[in-house]
């Protein structure tokens, strides 16, 4: 009389599924609301700029701060006027560009076009660690390695100039073009090229004239990362570049961009309520908007240059 | 017919120049990361040794040390873990599995990839105003870390939003034909398929905090932290609120003096960093690899 050994299924009583429905919309609440984090981050930063600021715009006039030709926050004769800042942050990031998109985007196409698929694949990931390098170290190999190296070729250089740190800079944002730029072009359908090569063509006329053409979209969404990057980098600049505002487009001299005199401020200790204290923050919200200005012009080139397949 | 034959061999030529341009300008890029790890080797290399890391930061140049440093940025570590894995994961969960498409998910997509585009400098000064100032919480580890976190929160959400869409929806029917709930679906199927891709995505995420130092800066991290904070064993939280000091803020000290000798501490302090960025890197590939040949749906 052995009882039979059946194993029933039990379906969970009424209680138990509601308790689970509970837990389950009380689970979908939770990841909705760390979803929802990212829109209060975005609040919190646009808020706290905003706020310090218009304690710094209650102080110093628009005009004064669009106009004048200095930036000397901290000295009794103090004039708050960001276009020495906003020139620094110019001429590196044009140095860094000058470096990177040429080097990036050659770099794109050969790999997209010309490596083989190994050597493509191994590239491409030891490119990337480029960017892995802290941008502390540029910062030293820039000040310490560059900088005494372009001094041999070029006698007069100062110690701290624009030249090397933007070289360095461009060197560090290669990564960013050629990746997404590398994308952009390997997205490209096989046919587009084949036809190419039907024709006659050679792999660069087929590289420059077919692909790079139809992924214009990409390359320049990638540029645009590049210019956003190169315009918010810190620690090359502030360690290369000096810290001293200098109104000038002379890449030779040293002056400081809006991100060196952050960190400047920072460096010492002001006070809270502080007009110094509340300048990094207009320097900080000056640098939102530029870095704003690139992104929301990158995403009107990607809409009109957009390619369909 | 010469003449055709001419142009060709001329876009022949042309070609083979443009390859060899490519292969330059490659070689210059992966040059540049050689000539600055044999730089940093050359200048700092000798520096390292026992007493280099274990000894506080010094007036003299030959006794200074990255203890305090490097405790510091592993407190800052424990803490941008703790603050952003959980957040992105959950995040990255809820705009696969659950968002329905509405403007709601638009925006938090759009944003999302804006954030990630933000210069690091404005987080330190969004974690000033807020962090420090707004909710008191002062220039310690715990604000630090907490920044760090918020920093890196976009790459955690992408990186484990890729690797959730990597899993076929067949997994996803297979478990709900089962009777399975959506919560069951994610905790039994999608999270253990996609923690290798999330492993990989906080990696590369921490390797950019450890070397993060402008919004430590801005937040009044010190550069002179002789001292550590009273043991977790007799003081849990205590570590928390302690003053503090990072690897990339101790390297940018010593850069940043004329004594030349402290350029040599700089550079095995920077020596140290890379090897920390680059070797997590190098798992996050090797993890990246390894779980790409093992998955086949």
């Amino acid at each position: 009389m052995s009882t039979a050994s059946i194993q029933i299924i039990a379906l969970p009583t009424a209680a138990r599924r509601r308790r689970l429905a509970w837990i389950e919309r009380g689970v979908q609440w939770a990841l909705f609301a760390a979803a929802g984090t990212s829109v209060v981050i975005t609040f919190a930063i646009v808020g706290t700029l905003v706020y310090e600021s218009s304690a710094f715009f209650e102080h110093v006039s628009l005009r004064e701060f669009l106009t004048d030709t200095q930036w000397t926050p901290l000295f009794a004769d103090a004039h708050y006027g960001i276009l020495p800042l906003v020139c620094g942050t110019f001429v590196t990031t044009m140095i860094a560009l000058l470096v990177a998109i040429p080097l990036g985007t050659i770099s794109a196409i050969w790999l997209s076009e010309y490596a083989p698929h190994k050597i493509r694949e191994a590239l491409k990931p030891a490119l990337e660690l480029l960017t892995a390098v802290p941008t502390v170290v540029y910062g030293y190999f820039a000040l310490l390695f560059v900088s005494p190296l372009l001094q041999k070729l070029y006698p007069g250089l100062p110690g701290f100039n624009m030249l090397s740190a933007g070289i360095v800079m461009g060197v560090m944002i290669i990564p960013y073009v050629s990746s997404l730029s590398e994308d952009a072009m390997h997205a490209v359908p096989m046919h587009i090229r084949e036809g190419a090569y039907a024709m006659g063509s050679t792999r660069m006329q087929t590289a420059l004239r077919v692909v790079v053409p139809s992924a214009l979209s990409g390359i320049t969404a990638a540029y645009i990362l590049g210019i956003s990057r190169a315009v918010g980098e810190t620690m090359v600049v502030a360690i290369a570049a000096g810290m001293q505002p200098n109104l000038t487009f002379n890449p030779t001299e040293p002056a400081a961009t809006i991100t060196a005199y952050i960190v400047q401020v920072s460096l010492g200790d002001l006070p809270h309520d502080s007009i110094g204290y509340q300048s990094i923050f207009a320097a900080g919200l000056t640098l939102m908007l530029l870095t704003l200005v690139f992104n929301i012009g990158g995403y009107i080139l990607r809409q009109r240059y957009r390619e369909a397949y | 017919m010469s003449d055709l034959k001419a142009t060709i061999a001329r876009h022949k030529r042309r070609d083979r120049l443009f390859a060899a341009l490519g292969t330059a300008a490659i070689c210059l890029a992966m040059l540049t990361l050689m000539a600055l790890l044999i730089d940093l080797a050359m200048d700092g290399l000798t520096r390292i040794n026992g007493q280099f890391l274990t000894s506080f930061p010094s007036r003299k140049p030959e006794q200074a040390g990255i203890l305090s440093a490097w405790v510091g940025t592993l407190m800052v570590m424990v803490v941008t873990i703790v603050s952003a894995i959980p957040l992105g994961v959950a995040a990255g969960i809820y705009l696969e599995e659950y968002a329905r498409k509405n403007w709601l998910t638009t925006l938090i997509e759009i944003n999302t990839a804006n954030l990630a585009g933000v210069p690091s400098i404005i987080w330190g000064l969004m974690a000033l105003g807020l962090l420090v100032y707004g909710l008191k919480l002062g220039h310690s580890v715990a604000t630090a870390g907490l920044t760090l976190g918020l920093l890196v929160l976009p790459i955690v959400i992408m990186s484990t939003r890729e690797s959730i869409r990597a899993i076929p929806s067949s997994i996803r029917e297979a478990s709900y034909a089962c009777g399975a709930t959506r919560l069951q679906t994610v905790v039994h199927h999608i999270i253990p398929y996609s923690l290798g891709g999330i492993l990989t995505g906080s990696i590369i995420a921490l390797s950019r905090a450890i070397g993060e130092t402008a919004p430590l800066v801005t937040i009044g991290a010190l550069t002179y932290i002789a001292f550590l904070p009273d043991s977790p064993l007799r003081n849990p939280t205590g570590w928390l609120w302690s003053d503090f000091t990072v690897m990339p803020i101790q390297m940018f000290n010593w850069v940043s003096r004329p004594d030349r000798r402290f350029h040599e501490n700089a550079a095995a302090a920077g020596l140290v960093l890379m090897v920390m960025s680059l070797g997590m890197n190098a798992l996050a590939i090797v993890l990246r690899y390894r779980l790409r040949r093992r998955i086949k749906w």
